[in-house]
């Protein structure tokens, strides 16, 4: 099979636009509130979550055959909770503080939705390299979301851009104090999870808007 | 009259349909109906005509503010005046008020109309005028000193999220006011969290309201003890009905508020039933409260530690102290977000009471209650109201066998 003829792209760019995870399922959401407040955490996460997507993906694809359909639920938790106690001791070991701030969240990704729900829909059906480019798409489908929701969080709840770099994040552009004495004020809201809500909201909001998605009235 | 009939009728052959400015028929529709009823005739069911249709029920309710808005220019310029040591008379005062309270109107209405028209062009409806009314309480729930630009964001928020997500004025679930104010609290709660005085004075110039001197005494006293001991304004019962104390804009003087709230009662807009039965859940509460206090701190239930002085405000202070009565006769009577049907509205608003004293006292967080209560019960008028139609057609089918 070709990488990159037009059924693997729509695999890939499917789930990134027009039948994203988080904006046209509503999957995930959990995380995508919790671990949205800096750019930083949303960015790490989102390298966590594509490993073990895609990595989930691809074992699950190559032992579908052996799996027996009343078990396979154990089996694709214990994959999935293996790869993420992996991500999780990588974190531990080499981006201490942010394995600090993102404490639980990084263990969740077991239960986050969009993981277990593509190895049921996808990766028990479909050979390991589809698999991959579908865990690809998701993953980055829920990376996109989560990067925006956070960076407008983090922009005007707290006035920072943070990167993720070793320690505790860089600080790429803050509000300068000038703005602050001229009257400016973060909106509190935006850091409490409510505001996560909001924004998640207005994102799904435009993007079902240019998806051209129409709700069942 | 023919005159300006003249100039709708050559306009509005400019923005029929398919004429290349089609898109603004909404923004001619407004202007239009301002001046003339609509000569549009339904056409399907049920066919009411009365010419007390939106525009001009909200311009009663807009009526009913001018009072509330006079008096609020006239506060901030009274607490200056206290404030600066200074002497300026009635009208001074006014002036000097109206100086902060036409900004903060402008601000909410160049917000309002922005997202109103903008959301009626898009979605192609009619502009509606519920945001007038929308427009014109949320200065009202300001503090005088808040930044233009946070009213700006706020309004915005209230008529976006409020309001047009939910597919505009009739659909919303949430008084779009008092999300905004809610947005407001919860964004800039430097600036309106209510727990300091909101008013105009020298650089540094604070103190504490009325509601948050009982809820962060230096030692346990009783309300009206505490009240009587605060020696920088005059929380006496008289001087808090006259409404000369901090406050938002419009919510101090209750006696103004009483007469908008006879007003609309008599113009048969606001819902007496909300009105009433909110005041009788804040009596019933305050008074629950009133006694757990004695029994917890003389009676029969010591237990040995602090007491909450929240808990002594009796019932009359309750009422006045806080933006209560506005809340409820303004906002809790939003015809499109409250109860119903009339057992509904006893429901709803005996509820609406309950939850203002529980989260002004019980909660420390949170010194003003009234509006969390308001939207709290907003959410839940539509189960009210169901419940309370199957309740009645139970009644009906049982009466039958």
């Amino acid at each position: 099979m070709e990488l990159f003829n037009s059924e693997s792209k729509k695999i890939i760019s499917d789930p990134i636009n027009v039948n994203n995870p988080i904006s046209l399922q509503v999957l995930g959401i959990c995380s995508a509130l919790a671990v949205t407040i800096r750019l930083d955490q949303a960015i790490i996460m989102t390298l966590a979550v594509v490993f073990v997507l895609c990595s989930s993906n691809v074992i699950l694809s190559l032992i579908r055959n052996y799996i027996p359909t009343r078990v396979r639920i154990v089996i694709m938790l214990s994959v999935i909770a293996s790869l993420v106690s992996v991500v999780d001791e990588l974190l531990k070991a080499y981006l201490y503080d942010m394995s600090k701030q993102l404490s639980v969240f990084v263990g969740l990704i077991i239960t986050n939705c969009i993981i277990m729900g593509r190895a049921e829909a996808f990766a028990l059906k479909h050979g390991p390299s589809k698999a991959f480019l579908d865990g690809l798409g998701n993953s980055m489908g829920y990376g996109l979301i989560i990067i925006i929701v956070s960076f407008f969080r983090e922009l005007f709840g707290a006035g920072t851009i943070t990167l993720p770099d070793g320690g505790a994040g860089y600080v790429l552009w803050s509000i300068p104090d000038s703005w602050y004495a001229a009257g400016y004020e973060n909106i509190g809201l935006l850091v409490l999870s409510p505001g996560a809500f909001i924004i998640l909201g207005l994102v799904i909001w435009i993007q079902r808007e240019f998806a051209g998605v129409e709700e069942d009235a | 009259m023919n005159f300006l009939r003249k100039i709708f009728e050559e306009t509005g052959k400019y923005v029929e349909e398919g004429k290349p400015l089609s898109w603004a028929y909404p923004l001619w529709e407004a202007a239009d109906t301002i001046f003339f009823s609509t000569n549009k005739q339904t056409s399907k069911g049920p066919h009411i005509r009365d010419n007390m249709d939106i525009k001009r029920t909200m311009f009663f309710v807009v009526i009913a503010l001018i009072p509330c808005y006079a008096f609020g220019a006239y506060n901030i310029g009274y607490l200056n005046a206290l404030a600066m040591d200074l002497e300026r008379g009635l009208i001074g005062n006014t002036i000097f008020g109206l100086g902060y309270v036409i900004p903060i109107l402008i601000a909410t209405f160049v917000a309002g109309a922005i997202c109103e028209l903008t959301f009626a062009i898009i979605r192609k409806h009619e502009v509606n005028e519920g945001f007038l009314v929308s427009c014109a309480l949320i200065p009202l729930t300001m503090p005088p000193d808040v930044p233009l630009w946070q009213v700006f964001i706020g309004t915005s928020f209230g008529i976006i999220i409020g309001k047009e997500i939910f597919g505009g004025v009739g659909t919303n679930i949430f008084n779009p006011a008092l999300t905004s104010r809610a947005f407001m609290y919860f964004a800039f709660p430097t600036k309106i969290s209510g727990d300091k005085v909101w008013a105009v004075g020298p650089d540094g110039y604070s103190g504490a309201t009325a509601l948050a001197i009982p809820a962060n005494p230096t030692e346990y006293d009783t309300a009206s003890n505490l009240f009587a001991a605060n020696n920088q304004f005059d929380f006496s019962m008289i001087n808090m009905f006259w409404g000369l104390i901090p406050g938002s804009i419009g919510e101090t003087n209750k006696l103004f508020i009483l007469f908008g709230a006879f007003f609309l009662i008599y113009c048969g807009i606001a819902s007496w039933r909300i009105m009433v039965s909110s005041t009788l859940g804040l009596v019933f509460t305050a008074l629950l409260f009133n006694l757990l206090n004695y029994l917890t701190v003389d009676g029969i239930l010591q237990s040995g530690g602090t007491p909450n002085a929240m808990l002594t405000i009796t019932p009359l202070q309750h009422i006045l102290i806080g933006s209560f009565l506005f809340g409820t006769v303004f906002m809790a009577t939003e015809p499109v977000t409250s109860s119903h049907t009339n057992t509904g509205r006893w429901i709803y608003g005996f509820l609406i009471g309950v939850l203002t004293v529980i989260i002004r006292s019980i909660n420390p967080a949170y010194p003003e209650g009234v509006f969390l209560a308001i939207l709290i019960m907003n959410m839940f008028a539509p189960l009210i109201d169901y419940y309370v139609v199957q309740a009645n057609i139970k009644m009906r089918l049982s009466r039958n066998v």
